[in-house]
Protein backbone atom coordinates (compact mmCIF):
# COMPACT_ATOMS: atom_id res chain seq x y z
CA UNK A 1 0.00 0.00 0.00
CA UNK A 2 1.46 3.22 -1.18
CA UNK A 3 1.14 6.11 1.92
CA UNK A 4 -0.84 8.60 0.76
CA UNK A 5 0.84 11.96 -0.19
CA UNK A 6 0.78 13.17 -3.37
CA UNK A 7 4.85 13.55 -4.38
CA UNK A 8 5.56 15.13 -7.37
CA UNK A 9 8.72 14.47 -9.14
CA UNK A 10 9.45 17.03 -11.95
CA UNK A 11 9.95 15.44 -15.25
CA UNK A 12 12.52 18.12 -17.16
CA UNK A 13 14.94 16.35 -19.14
CA UNK A 14 17.49 16.91 -16.19
CA UNK A 15 17.10 15.06 -13.68
CA UNK A 16 17.80 11.64 -12.55
CA UNK A 17 14.59 11.13 -11.80
CA UNK A 18 14.49 7.11 -12.25
CA UNK A 19 16.71 6.89 -9.21
CA UNK A 20 14.89 9.55 -6.87
CA UNK A 21 11.42 8.17 -7.64
CA UNK A 22 13.38 4.35 -6.93
CA UNK A 23 14.45 6.25 -3.48
CA UNK A 24 10.95 7.45 -2.44
CA UNK A 25 9.34 4.36 -3.57
CA UNK A 26 11.42 2.48 -1.56
CA UNK A 27 9.90 3.93 1.31
CA UNK A 28 6.59 3.27 0.38
CA UNK A 29 5.29 5.93 -1.35
CA UNK A 30 3.70 6.09 -5.10
CA UNK A 31 5.51 9.16 -6.67
CA UNK A 32 4.30 10.71 -9.72
CA UNK A 33 7.02 11.74 -12.64
CA UNK A 34 5.28 14.58 -14.36
CA UNK A 35 5.73 18.18 -15.90
CA UNK A 36 1.80 19.30 -16.00
CA UNK A 37 0.21 22.36 -14.89
CA UNK A 38 -2.53 20.32 -12.48
CA UNK A 39 -0.23 17.50 -11.34
CA UNK A 40 2.19 20.17 -9.57
CA UNK A 41 -0.95 22.17 -8.28
CA UNK A 42 -2.28 19.00 -7.25
CA UNK A 43 0.77 17.86 -5.61
CA UNK A 44 1.34 18.10 -1.74
CA UNK A 45 5.89 17.45 -2.06
CA UNK A 46 7.42 18.26 -4.83
CA UNK A 47 10.81 17.16 -6.04
CA UNK A 48 13.12 19.03 -8.44
CA UNK A 49 16.11 17.01 -9.55
CA UNK A 50 18.95 17.73 -11.30
CA UNK A 51 22.01 17.61 -12.83
CA UNK A 52 23.54 19.41 -15.61
CA UNK A 53 24.30 23.19 -16.11
CA UNK A 54 22.70 25.85 -14.74
CA UNK A 55 21.84 27.83 -17.83
CA UNK A 56 20.25 24.33 -19.47
CA UNK A 57 18.92 23.38 -16.28
CA UNK A 58 16.39 26.82 -16.80
CA UNK A 59 15.82 26.17 -20.51
CA UNK A 60 14.81 22.73 -19.71
CA UNK A 61 12.00 24.45 -16.79
CA UNK A 62 11.39 26.85 -19.27
CA UNK A 63 10.44 24.78 -22.45
CA UNK A 64 7.72 22.99 -19.56
CA UNK A 65 6.28 25.90 -18.86
CA UNK A 66 7.49 24.80 -15.12
CA UNK A 67 8.73 28.24 -14.03
CA UNK A 68 5.82 30.22 -13.31
CA UNK A 69 3.87 26.91 -12.15
CA UNK A 70 6.44 26.01 -9.69
CA UNK A 71 6.30 29.42 -8.87
CA UNK A 72 2.65 29.11 -8.22
CA UNK A 73 2.87 26.27 -6.61
CA UNK A 74 5.38 27.29 -3.52
CA UNK A 75 4.15 30.57 -3.41
CA UNK A 76 0.78 31.17 -3.36
CA UNK A 77 -0.36 27.04 -2.14
CA UNK A 78 2.43 26.28 -0.03
CA UNK A 79 3.52 23.30 -1.67
CA UNK A 80 6.88 21.69 0.11
CA UNK A 81 9.27 21.81 -2.47
CA UNK A 82 12.84 19.99 -2.47
CA UNK A 83 15.87 20.53 -5.03
CA UNK A 84 18.67 18.01 -5.59
CA UNK A 85 21.63 18.84 -6.82
CA UNK A 86 20.71 21.31 -9.50
CA UNK A 87 17.61 20.96 -8.98
CA UNK A 88 18.59 23.39 -5.53
CA UNK A 89 20.91 25.75 -7.25
CA UNK A 90 17.96 26.32 -9.79
CA UNK A 91 15.76 27.87 -6.46
CA UNK A 92 18.29 30.56 -6.46
CA UNK A 93 18.16 34.53 -8.11
CA UNK A 94 20.98 34.03 -10.11
CA UNK A 95 23.14 31.72 -11.91
CA UNK A 96 26.91 32.03 -13.52
CA UNK A 97 27.32 29.13 -15.22
CA UNK A 98 28.34 29.42 -18.82
CA UNK A 99 26.67 32.37 -19.06
CA UNK A 100 24.56 34.76 -16.16
CA UNK A 101 20.98 33.03 -16.24
CA UNK A 102 17.72 34.46 -13.95
CA UNK A 103 16.81 31.52 -11.75
CA UNK A 104 13.78 30.90 -10.32
CA UNK A 105 14.21 33.14 -7.74
CA UNK A 106 12.48 31.14 -4.52
CA UNK A 107 15.28 31.49 -2.14
CA UNK A 108 17.40 34.57 -2.82
CA UNK A 109 20.80 33.88 -3.72
CA UNK A 110 23.61 33.03 -6.47
CA UNK A 111 25.29 30.12 -8.28
CA UNK A 112 29.19 30.40 -8.28
CA UNK A 113 32.18 28.56 -9.20
CA UNK A 114 33.66 27.10 -6.34
CA UNK A 115 36.73 28.80 -5.87
CA UNK A 116 39.51 26.16 -4.94
CA UNK A 117 43.35 26.01 -4.93
CA UNK A 118 45.17 24.12 -7.38
CA UNK A 119 45.66 20.77 -5.03
CA UNK A 120 41.75 20.28 -5.22
CA UNK A 121 39.80 19.13 -7.88
CA UNK A 122 36.92 19.44 -10.08
CA UNK A 123 34.62 18.47 -10.11
CA UNK A 124 33.83 18.07 -6.41
CA UNK A 125 32.75 14.25 -6.70
CA UNK A 126 32.64 11.75 -3.49
CA UNK A 127 31.50 11.73 -0.08
CA UNK A 128 31.92 14.59 2.33
CA UNK A 129 29.98 15.89 5.26
CA UNK A 130 27.36 17.94 6.33
CA UNK A 131 27.39 19.87 9.33
CA UNK A 132 23.93 21.86 10.34
CA UNK A 133 23.68 25.19 11.26
CA UNK A 134 20.04 24.47 13.21
CA UNK A 135 17.70 21.79 13.98
CA UNK A 136 14.95 21.59 11.46
CA UNK A 137 12.21 18.65 10.73
CA UNK A 138 13.95 17.59 7.70
CA UNK A 139 17.52 16.48 9.53
CA UNK A 140 15.52 14.59 12.10
CA UNK A 141 17.54 11.59 13.38
CA UNK A 142 20.52 11.87 10.87
CA UNK A 143 23.24 12.48 12.92
CA UNK A 144 25.22 15.93 11.97
CA UNK A 145 28.78 15.67 10.61
CA UNK A 146 27.40 12.78 8.24
CA UNK A 147 28.90 12.02 4.62
CA UNK A 148 26.73 12.83 2.13
CA UNK A 149 27.50 11.95 -1.81
CA UNK A 150 28.71 15.07 -4.07
CA UNK A 151 29.40 15.48 -7.63
CA UNK A 152 29.50 19.53 -8.53
CA UNK A 153 31.67 22.10 -9.33
CA UNK A 154 29.29 25.18 -8.27
CA UNK A 155 27.50 25.53 -5.29
CA UNK A 156 24.55 27.89 -4.03
CA UNK A 157 25.95 31.29 -2.12
CA UNK A 158 22.85 32.62 -0.17
CA UNK A 159 21.92 35.94 0.18
CA UNK A 160 20.82 35.54 4.01
CA UNK A 161 22.88 33.35 5.94
CA UNK A 162 19.93 32.66 8.08
CA UNK A 163 19.07 30.11 4.91
CA UNK A 164 21.73 28.05 5.50
CA UNK A 165 20.57 24.72 7.47
CA UNK A 166 24.14 22.88 6.68
CA UNK A 167 27.10 23.88 5.10
CA UNK A 168 29.98 21.70 3.57
CA UNK A 169 34.01 22.22 3.12
CA UNK A 170 35.52 21.69 -0.17
CA UNK A 171 38.42 24.28 -0.28
CA UNK A 172 36.07 26.89 1.08
CA UNK A 173 33.04 26.50 3.05
CA UNK A 174 30.03 26.34 0.88
CA UNK A 175 26.23 25.64 1.72
CA UNK A 176 24.94 22.19 1.42
CA UNK A 177 21.79 22.28 2.47
CA UNK A 178 19.29 25.45 2.52
CA UNK A 179 16.03 26.40 3.32
CA UNK A 180 13.31 28.90 3.53
CA UNK A 181 9.77 28.22 4.74
CA UNK A 182 8.46 25.30 2.46
CA UNK A 183 11.39 25.94 0.23
CA UNK A 184 14.04 22.89 0.65
CA UNK A 185 17.34 22.39 -1.29
CA UNK A 186 20.40 19.59 -1.28
CA UNK A 187 23.39 20.12 -2.71
CA UNK A 188 24.26 16.66 -2.92
CA UNK A 189 22.20 13.76 -4.06
CA UNK A 190 20.42 12.44 -1.07
CA UNK A 191 18.90 9.23 -3.34
CA UNK A 192 22.70 8.12 -3.29
CA UNK A 193 23.73 8.49 -0.04
CA UNK A 194 22.87 5.58 1.16
CA UNK A 195 20.49 4.96 4.57
CA UNK A 196 20.90 8.48 6.07
CA UNK A 197 19.86 10.34 2.53
CA UNK A 198 17.58 7.88 2.15
CA UNK A 199 16.47 9.04 5.87
CA UNK A 200 16.86 12.88 4.91
CA UNK A 201 13.96 11.99 1.89
CA UNK A 202 11.53 10.38 4.24
CA UNK A 203 11.82 13.25 6.58
CA UNK A 204 11.02 15.74 4.01
CA UNK A 205 8.20 13.43 2.99
CA UNK A 206 6.97 13.67 6.45
CA UNK A 207 6.71 17.60 6.64
CA UNK B 1 36.55 16.82 4.05
CA UNK B 2 36.06 14.91 0.72
CA UNK B 3 36.55 11.37 1.35
CA UNK B 4 38.66 8.68 -0.88
CA UNK B 5 36.44 6.67 -2.24
CA UNK B 6 37.13 2.88 -2.49
CA UNK B 7 35.42 1.28 -5.20
CA UNK B 8 34.79 -2.46 -6.04
CA UNK B 9 34.93 -3.41 -9.55
CA UNK B 10 32.27 -5.54 -10.95
CA UNK B 11 32.90 -7.28 -14.16
CA UNK B 12 30.36 -9.20 -15.73
CA UNK B 13 29.52 -11.68 -19.00
CA UNK B 14 26.23 -12.73 -19.41
CA UNK B 15 24.85 -12.80 -16.00
CA UNK B 16 28.60 -14.02 -14.41
CA UNK B 17 30.91 -12.29 -12.25
CA UNK B 18 34.05 -12.64 -13.84
CA UNK B 19 37.97 -11.57 -13.37
CA UNK B 20 40.82 -12.26 -15.40
CA UNK B 21 44.71 -11.12 -15.38
CA UNK B 22 45.78 -8.85 -17.69
CA UNK B 23 42.58 -8.76 -19.54
CA UNK B 24 42.60 -12.52 -20.07
CA UNK B 25 42.16 -15.98 -18.33
CA UNK B 26 38.86 -14.82 -17.44
CA UNK B 27 37.36 -16.72 -14.53
CA UNK B 28 34.28 -16.91 -12.81
CA UNK B 29 33.78 -15.63 -9.39
CA UNK B 30 30.14 -15.75 -8.52
CA UNK B 31 26.95 -14.51 -9.70
CA UNK B 32 27.05 -10.24 -10.40
CA UNK B 33 23.42 -10.14 -8.48
CA UNK B 34 25.16 -12.15 -5.38
CA UNK B 35 28.07 -9.74 -5.75
CA UNK B 36 26.10 -6.74 -5.71
CA UNK B 37 23.78 -7.71 -2.57
CA UNK B 38 26.89 -8.25 -0.59
CA UNK B 39 28.57 -4.87 -1.41
CA UNK B 40 25.00 -3.25 -1.23
CA UNK B 41 24.38 -4.76 2.53
CA UNK B 42 27.96 -3.62 3.17
CA UNK B 43 27.03 -0.22 1.94
CA UNK B 44 30.04 0.71 -0.07
CA UNK B 45 31.12 4.18 -1.46
CA UNK B 46 30.43 3.40 -5.04
CA UNK B 47 30.40 0.42 -7.69
CA UNK B 48 31.77 0.00 -10.92
CA UNK B 49 30.19 -2.49 -13.37
CA UNK B 50 31.54 -3.87 -16.79
CA UNK B 51 29.93 -5.72 -19.25
CA UNK B 52 33.12 -6.92 -20.57
CA UNK B 53 31.64 -8.92 -23.39
CA UNK B 54 29.46 -5.72 -24.82
CA UNK B 55 32.04 -3.89 -27.23
CA UNK B 56 33.57 -7.22 -28.86
CA UNK B 57 30.05 -8.84 -29.26
CA UNK B 58 28.60 -5.59 -30.41
CA UNK B 59 25.76 -6.27 -27.76
CA UNK B 60 24.35 -4.00 -25.24
CA UNK B 61 24.31 -3.81 -21.32
CA UNK B 62 21.16 -5.94 -19.93
CA UNK B 63 18.74 -2.87 -19.35
CA UNK B 64 17.58 -5.26 -16.76
CA UNK B 65 20.14 -5.90 -14.84
CA UNK B 66 21.22 -2.18 -14.43
CA UNK B 67 17.23 -1.94 -13.23
CA UNK B 68 17.27 -4.66 -11.29
CA UNK B 69 20.83 -3.65 -9.39
CA UNK B 70 19.55 0.02 -9.22
CA UNK B 71 16.15 -0.93 -7.38
CA UNK B 72 18.49 -2.22 -4.99
CA UNK B 73 21.59 -0.26 -4.36
CA UNK B 74 21.06 3.55 -3.14
CA UNK B 75 24.82 4.38 -3.98
CA UNK B 76 26.13 5.37 -6.81
CA UNK B 77 26.45 3.43 -9.60
CA UNK B 78 28.64 3.11 -13.14
CA UNK B 79 28.02 1.25 -15.85
CA UNK B 80 30.16 0.13 -18.77
CA UNK B 81 30.24 -1.74 -22.10
CA UNK B 82 29.29 -1.26 -25.36
CA UNK B 83 28.26 2.28 -25.33
CA UNK B 84 28.71 4.18 -28.47
CA UNK B 85 25.55 6.29 -29.24
CA UNK B 86 23.45 9.11 -26.76
CA UNK B 87 20.76 6.51 -26.89
CA UNK B 88 22.76 4.10 -25.09
CA UNK B 89 23.52 6.44 -22.33
CA UNK B 90 20.06 7.67 -22.02
CA UNK B 91 19.16 4.24 -21.61
CA UNK B 92 21.49 3.28 -19.15
CA UNK B 93 20.63 6.34 -17.09
CA UNK B 94 17.28 5.57 -16.76
CA UNK B 95 17.26 2.38 -16.36
CA UNK B 96 19.17 2.95 -13.61
CA UNK B 97 22.81 3.83 -13.77
CA UNK B 98 23.71 7.53 -12.30
CA UNK B 99 27.29 7.69 -14.77
CA UNK B 100 28.36 5.58 -17.69
CA UNK B 101 31.83 4.58 -18.19
CA UNK B 102 32.97 4.78 -21.82
CA UNK B 103 36.21 3.53 -23.27
CA UNK B 104 36.31 2.36 -26.92
CA UNK B 105 33.97 5.10 -28.59
CA UNK B 106 36.22 7.37 -26.19
CA UNK B 107 39.23 6.24 -27.99
CA UNK B 108 37.08 6.43 -31.47
CA UNK B 109 34.93 9.21 -31.57
CA UNK B 110 35.87 12.39 -29.33
CA UNK B 111 32.84 14.29 -31.21
CA UNK B 112 30.68 11.31 -29.77
CA UNK B 113 31.72 12.01 -26.24
CA UNK B 114 31.78 16.08 -26.66
CA UNK B 115 27.81 15.37 -27.39
CA UNK B 116 27.68 13.02 -24.29
CA UNK B 117 29.05 15.52 -21.93
CA UNK B 118 26.71 18.70 -23.04
CA UNK B 119 23.79 15.98 -23.33
CA UNK B 120 24.00 14.75 -19.97
CA UNK B 121 26.39 16.84 -17.66
CA UNK B 122 30.02 16.16 -17.42
CA UNK B 123 29.15 14.52 -14.18
CA UNK B 124 27.74 11.54 -15.81
CA UNK B 125 30.52 10.64 -18.80
CA UNK B 126 33.53 9.02 -16.86
CA UNK B 127 36.22 8.11 -19.44
CA UNK B 128 37.75 4.83 -18.93
CA UNK B 129 41.67 4.42 -20.33
CA UNK B 130 43.51 0.79 -21.12
CA UNK B 131 47.32 1.29 -21.29
CA UNK B 132 50.63 -1.36 -21.10
CA UNK B 133 53.49 0.32 -21.07
CA UNK B 134 55.86 0.67 -23.63
CA UNK B 135 59.22 1.67 -24.83
CA UNK B 136 58.85 4.92 -24.34
CA UNK B 137 55.14 5.68 -23.94
CA UNK B 138 52.37 3.93 -22.32
CA UNK B 139 50.01 2.71 -25.48
CA UNK B 140 46.44 2.57 -25.14
CA UNK B 141 44.21 -0.34 -25.87
CA UNK B 142 40.91 -0.36 -27.06
CA UNK B 143 38.21 -3.00 -27.25
CA UNK B 144 38.69 -4.66 -23.89
CA UNK B 145 42.78 -4.57 -24.34
CA UNK B 146 42.31 -6.52 -27.60
CA UNK B 147 42.87 -3.63 -29.92
CA UNK B 148 46.07 -1.17 -29.89
CA UNK B 149 45.27 2.56 -30.81
CA UNK B 150 47.95 4.62 -32.07
CA UNK B 151 46.75 7.55 -29.58
CA UNK B 152 49.49 9.46 -27.71
CA UNK B 153 48.75 9.08 -23.97
CA UNK B 154 49.40 12.22 -22.73
CA UNK B 155 47.41 14.07 -25.48
CA UNK B 156 44.58 11.51 -25.47
CA UNK B 157 43.73 12.36 -21.84
CA UNK B 158 44.17 15.79 -22.28
CA UNK B 159 41.62 15.77 -24.74
CA UNK B 160 39.38 14.15 -22.69
CA UNK B 161 39.76 16.52 -19.60
CA UNK B 162 39.42 19.28 -22.49
CA UNK B 163 36.05 17.72 -24.12
CA UNK B 164 34.28 17.76 -20.52
CA UNK B 165 34.48 13.94 -18.78
CA UNK B 166 33.61 13.92 -15.36
CA UNK B 167 36.58 11.73 -13.81
CA UNK B 168 38.90 9.03 -15.74
CA UNK B 169 39.27 5.29 -14.61
CA UNK B 170 43.30 4.52 -15.52
CA UNK B 171 43.63 1.02 -15.73
CA UNK B 172 47.11 -0.38 -16.31
CA UNK B 173 46.55 -3.89 -18.39
CA UNK B 174 49.75 -4.89 -17.58
CA UNK B 175 48.87 -4.52 -13.83
CA UNK B 176 45.33 -6.24 -13.92
CA UNK B 177 44.43 -9.11 -11.67
CA UNK B 178 47.88 -9.59 -11.03
CA UNK B 179 47.52 -7.82 -7.25
CA UNK B 180 51.11 -7.09 -7.17
CA UNK B 181 50.84 -2.69 -7.05
CA UNK B 182 49.11 0.13 -8.63
CA UNK B 183 51.00 1.09 -11.64
CA UNK B 184 51.98 4.07 -9.14
CA UNK B 185 54.04 6.63 -11.63
CA UNK B 186 51.57 6.56 -14.43
CA UNK B 187 48.99 7.62 -11.86
CA UNK B 188 51.28 10.49 -10.74
CA UNK B 189 51.68 11.21 -13.86
CA UNK B 190 48.09 11.20 -14.93
CA UNK B 191 46.82 13.12 -11.66
CA UNK B 192 49.35 15.96 -12.34
CA UNK B 193 48.83 16.40 -15.90
CA UNK B 194 44.91 16.74 -14.90
CA UNK B 195 42.82 18.73 -12.67
CA UNK B 196 39.73 16.23 -12.92
CA UNK B 197 39.35 13.04 -10.52
CA UNK B 198 41.69 10.37 -11.54
CA UNK B 199 40.27 6.76 -10.52
CA UNK B 200 43.29 3.80 -9.93
CA UNK B 201 42.96 1.05 -11.46
CA UNK B 202 44.90 -2.53 -11.92
CA UNK B 203 46.91 -4.19 -9.37
CA UNK B 204 45.26 -3.74 -6.29
CA UNK B 205 46.29 -6.45 -3.93
CA UNK B 206 47.66 -5.07 -0.88
CA UNK B 207 47.06 -2.69 1.98
CA UNK B 208 50.04 -1.13 1.72
CA UNK B 209 50.10 -0.09 -1.82
CA UNK B 210 46.59 1.59 -1.96
CA UNK B 211 47.91 3.60 1.17
CA UNK B 212 51.09 4.43 -1.19
CA UNK B 213 49.08 4.94 -4.20
CA UNK B 214 46.72 7.44 -2.44
CA UNK B 215 49.65 9.17 -0.96
CA UNK B 216 51.77 9.26 -3.84
CA UNK B 217 49.94 9.66 -6.13
CA UNK B 218 47.17 11.78 -5.15
CA UNK B 219 43.96 9.65 -6.72
CA UNK B 220 40.79 10.20 -5.87
CA UNK B 221 39.76 7.00 -5.56
CA UNK B 222 41.11 3.18 -5.60
CA UNK B 223 39.20 0.69 -7.59
CA UNK B 224 39.69 -2.93 -6.79
CA UNK B 225 38.30 -6.52 -8.54
CA UNK B 226 40.77 -9.31 -7.20
CA UNK B 227 41.72 -8.35 -3.59
CA UNK B 228 37.84 -8.54 -3.22
CA UNK B 229 36.49 -11.44 -4.91
CA UNK B 230 39.61 -13.58 -4.03
CA UNK B 231 40.80 -12.78 -0.55
CA UNK B 232 38.66 -12.59 2.55
CA UNK B 233 39.62 -8.61 2.63
CA UNK B 234 36.42 -6.19 2.14
CA UNK B 235 36.01 -2.54 0.65
CA UNK B 236 35.85 -2.28 4.65
CA UNK B 237 39.04 -3.67 5.93
CA UNK B 238 40.71 -1.22 3.20
CA UNK B 239 39.06 1.64 4.81
CA UNK B 240 39.99 0.66 8.34
CA UNK B 241 43.55 0.32 7.52
CA UNK B 242 43.69 3.41 5.24
CA UNK B 243 41.63 5.45 7.97
CA UNK B 244 44.26 4.49 10.89
CA UNK B 245 46.93 5.98 8.43
CA UNK B 246 45.40 9.22 8.34
CA UNK B 247 43.58 8.96 5.08
CA UNK B 248 40.32 10.77 5.14
CA UNK B 249 38.09 7.92 4.18
CA UNK B 250 34.15 7.33 5.18
CA UNK B 251 33.68 5.20 7.62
Amino acid sequence: MSKIKNVLIIESEIGNTGSVSRAIKNLGYNPIISNKKEDILSSSHIILPGVGSFDKGISKLEKYDLKYNLIRAVNEKGILLLGICLGMQLLATTGFENKKTQGLDMIPGTIEKLNVNSELRLPHIGWNQVKFNNTNKLLIDIPNDKDFYFVHSYFFKPKFKKCELGFTNYGMNFTSIINKDNIFGVQFHPEKSLKFGIKLIENFLKI
Amino acid sequence: MLKKRIIPTLLFNNLKLVKGINFKSWRTAGSIMQAVRIYNIREVDELILLDIAATNSKKKVDLELVNEIANECFMPLTFGGGINSIKDISDLLKAGADKVCINTAACENYNFIFEACKTFGNQAIVASVDYKSGKNENIIFSKSGTNKTNLKFNSHLLELQKIGVGEIILTSIDKDGTMDGYDINTLKLATSLLKIPIIASGGAGSFENMLKTIEEANVSAIAAASIYHFTKNTPLDVKKYLNKKNIPVRL
